[in-house]
């Protein structure tokens, strides 16, 4: 896991136990601070203008569990998230829908798990919880929509090891279109 | 460059810019014949296509409401985007990737070869091969297929080679990297590929054919071709006599004009055609134009398609160089001892990392998923393109509810799979899986249909009046000016990609609608 690891051995070790389990839940990574979400680990804020922060929380681990990339550090899923912050602020709708999104979400964690979704430790009870809500139109939106707020961030192109624009580098006629030597 | 005045009624008229309309007016202004070409989309130059998979698709593509309904996937994951198609000067000529194939003989006749088949409403062509053998030449050459007139074929990208050396290893022996109009060496006044990899996005080097930079440009040096941008025409009129007079269409400003003709001819694409002439319905015409046989916008077909990736334990790199960058052509044939009638062909393809993610397994998620991603760079993949069944019920509607911003309805398309693609599509999913664990494959995956890239059939050619949309010229059976210059007129699809005999087909229809117009038939 990736920041439990770090809270359990870094500064936090003296955490009492309670506090050390929520530490290590996966959301602990990211603080609600005020309006703002704060990644200590990864050095980055995040003001949220029109959702909850905690909302906004939320909905970056939903994403980071839609689409598990071990790769991919928090940040890239909050700005995937990001948009949608700005979208509520245009339209009510919206609002209310990842507003109840949310909760219903947290209402199926805690009836399970008696915590809401960022504090379910594990990804896999997380997982289970997510199949609960995945044929409606919350988690549809949400899912739809990180294909591209996600995919299509072109900084983590290079970790998944495509190349992107290749035309003002010439194409590959000089750059390895047929490389492949193992067959 | 020219210019006409909307009340001239001695122009031909054609709808859409594509490989179909693109070519007829080329042809037509050549032969001095004074052409307006009406195109929906805006013009682009190849210094505007971008590298970039979503910005693209933002600006080249057909992103106007559709509608759909039916078994298919793409209802589900994509209802509002049945076909992935442009809409801009040139047409899908942009987005294609070149691969160049004749049909086969047999395809031409499949009434006859395959016989009646439940639920299909096959019909033979009213041309045969042979027939269409010298325009399939003439289009071989001015679009530079490469394996044609000593043209040599494109070097195999990564893809290819895994593609190859699978195929070969399960038995297969016609697999070469395919039938091009892309340039293996500098011809036509455009350059050589330079393998850069973004064919779908429009060609930067200008070495794939498009009617963009290879047709239009020489049309209008003729200073008898005028291609209006950004036109979409919604209607077309006819007179008390039921020939057409021309049509109405929404300028760039939304303005309505009319343009008068003496011919138009309608190349908006399988879905933009038949919903045209649907919506051109009038007392004398109350089903749409040319609809006397009722099967306008029926048979629609979209090719048995589908895709197989795999994943290997060393890279690949797929996305390097020509998208589609060879074919297996074994299964092409018609040999139902496989279960189905007609064939496929298995062609390489690659998506870059984005469309990867959104057509690799639309609505899927969680790791399953994502590590499969995690994979991009290991990743190789096939295209299926095979012959599906035309079916009455799979067809071009106008939408009762949605309409586009000038008020016309929208395109409708229903779509179920018939059994036999069904059967033909497990195969070929099958096969593909085949090919790739031969060279060493850890996974494979059965990618489904993407939104349609081939749309056939809607405005069927046929014999007799009462079985299609018109007749062996592409002339439409109910009025003697209306042509139809796209790949609706084909009869049934065959296994191979359809652009090559849309330019055939349109070169032969300049030529024919030449001639009626000198015999004043016209
Ligand atoms: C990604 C991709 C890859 C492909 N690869 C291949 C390949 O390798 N080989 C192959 O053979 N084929 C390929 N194709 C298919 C090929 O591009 C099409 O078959 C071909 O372009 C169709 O030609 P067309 O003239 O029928 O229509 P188009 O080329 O689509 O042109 C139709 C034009 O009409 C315009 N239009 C529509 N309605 C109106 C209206 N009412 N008023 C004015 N204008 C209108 C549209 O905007 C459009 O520009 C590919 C397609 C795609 C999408
Ligand atoms: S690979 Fe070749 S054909 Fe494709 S876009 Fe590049 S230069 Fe053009």
């Amino acid at each position: 896991m990736r920041q439990s690891e770090r809270a359990s051995t870094g500064p936090g070790a003296r955490l009492d136990r309670r506090e050390f389990l929520k530490a290590g839940a996966a959301a602990a990574a990211i603080a609600v601070s005020g309006s703002a979400l704060i990644h200590a680990g990864e050095a980055w804020g995040l003001e949220v203008r029109t959702l909850q922060p905690a909302t906004v929380r939320t909905l970056i681990l939903m994403a980071r569990d839609i689409y598990p990339h071990d790769r991919l550090a928090d940040k890239y899923y909050a700005i995937a998230i990001k948009p949608w912050d700005i979208k509520a602020a245009q339209d009510a709708a919206t609002r209310t829908m990842l507003e109840d999104g949310v909760a219903t979400l947290d209402g199926f964690a805690k009836a399970r798990h008696r915590q809401p979704y960022v504090d379910v430790a594990w990804e896999a009870d997380r997982v289970v919880l997510l199949r609960h809500i995945q044929d409606g139109a919350f988690f549809e939106t949400v899912r739809s929509g990180l294909i591209v707020s996600l995919y299509n961030q072109h900084e983590i192109w290079p970790l998944f090891g495509y190349e992107g624009e290749s035309a003002a580098k010439g194409g590959y006629i000089h750059r390895g279109f047929n490389d492949l030597e193992w067959l | 460059m020219a210019q006409f005045d909307r009340n001239d009624d001695s122009v031909v008229v054609i709808v859409g810019s594509g490989a179909g309309g693109g070519t007829l007016g080329t042809d037509l202004a050549r032969r001095g014949i004074n052409t307006v070409i009406l195109e929906a989309g805006a013009r682009y130059e190849i210094e505007d296509f971008v590298n970039d998979e979503w910005a693209s698709f933002g600006q080249l593509a057909w992103t106007d409401a559709r509608t759909t309904s039916g078994t298919w996937r793409v209802h589900r994951n994509f209802p509002n985007l049945p076909a992935w198609i442009v809409k801009a000067v040139g047409g899908t000529s942009i987005h294609w990737a070149g691969a160049s194939l004749r049909l086969q003989e047999h395809e031409f006749r499949t009434r006859s070869v395959y016989g009646g088949l439940g639920g299909a409403n096959l019909l033979d062509w009213p041309i045969t091969l042979a027939e269409m053998e010298p325009w399939y030449a003439k289009a071989e050459d001015r679009m530079g297929t490469t394996r044609t007139n000593n043209i040599p074929g494109l070097p195999g990208n990564n893809n290819f080679k895994v593609l190859e050396a699978g195929a070969r290893k399960i038995g297969y022996k016609e697999v070469n990297t395919g039938r091009m109009s892309i340039n293996s060496e500098p011809r036509d006044g455009r350059g050589a590929c330079q393998q850069i990899g973004f064919c779908f996005q429009g060609c930067k080097s200008g070495a794939k054919w498009s009617t963009l930079y290879a047709e239009i440009p020489k049309g209008e040096a003729t200073g008898k071709l005028e291609v209006r941008e950004q036109c979409q025409v919604l209607h077309i009129e006819h007179d008390a006599r039921g020939l057409v007079t021309g049509v109405v269409y929404a300028d760039k400003d939304g303005a309505l004009q009319r343009q008068k003709a003496r011919v138009v001819a309608v190349a908006g694409n399988s879905l933009e055609s038949p919903r045209l002439l649907l919506n051109s319905a009038s007392s004398m015409f109350p089903d749409g134009l040319a609809n006397s046989s009722g099967q306008v916008g029926r048979n629609y077909m979209r090719h048995t398609t589908g895709s197989v990736y795999a994943i290997f334990d060393k890279p690949v790199h797929m996305y390097r160089g020509t998208t589609m960058a060879g074919v297996v052509r074994d299964e092409a044939v018609n040999d139902s001892s496989r279960g189905f009638v007609g064939g496929y062909e298995l062609e390489t393809l690659s998506l870059g990392f984005a469309f990867t993610a959104a057509f690799l397994d639309p609505g899927a998620w969680g790791r399953s998923f994502t590590s499969a991603l995690d994979s991009y760079d290991h990743m190789a993949g096939l295209w299926i393109v095979g012959e599906d069944m035309p079916q009455e019920t799979n067809r071009v509607t106008l939408d009762p509810v949605v309409r586009d911003r000038f008020g016309m309805p929208v395109a409708s398309v229903h779509f179920d799979d018939h059994a036999n693609d069904l059967a033909m599509r497990a195969h070929a999913y099958d096969r593909g899986r085949a090919i790739y664990e031969a060279v060493g494959a850890v996974r494979t995956f059965p990618t489904p249909p993407y939104p349609s890239t081939h749309n056939l059939g809607t405005n069927r050619m046929s014999e007799k009046p009462r079985d299609g949309v018109v007749n062996k010229w592409g002339q439409t059976h109910d009025i003697r000016n209306l042509f139809i210059a796209d790949g609706s007129q084909f009869t049934t699809g065959g296994a191979e990609n359809p652009t090559l005999t849309i330019v055939a087909l349109a070169t032969r229809q300049a030529d024919t609608i030449a001639g009626m117009m000198a015999r004043k038939e016209i």
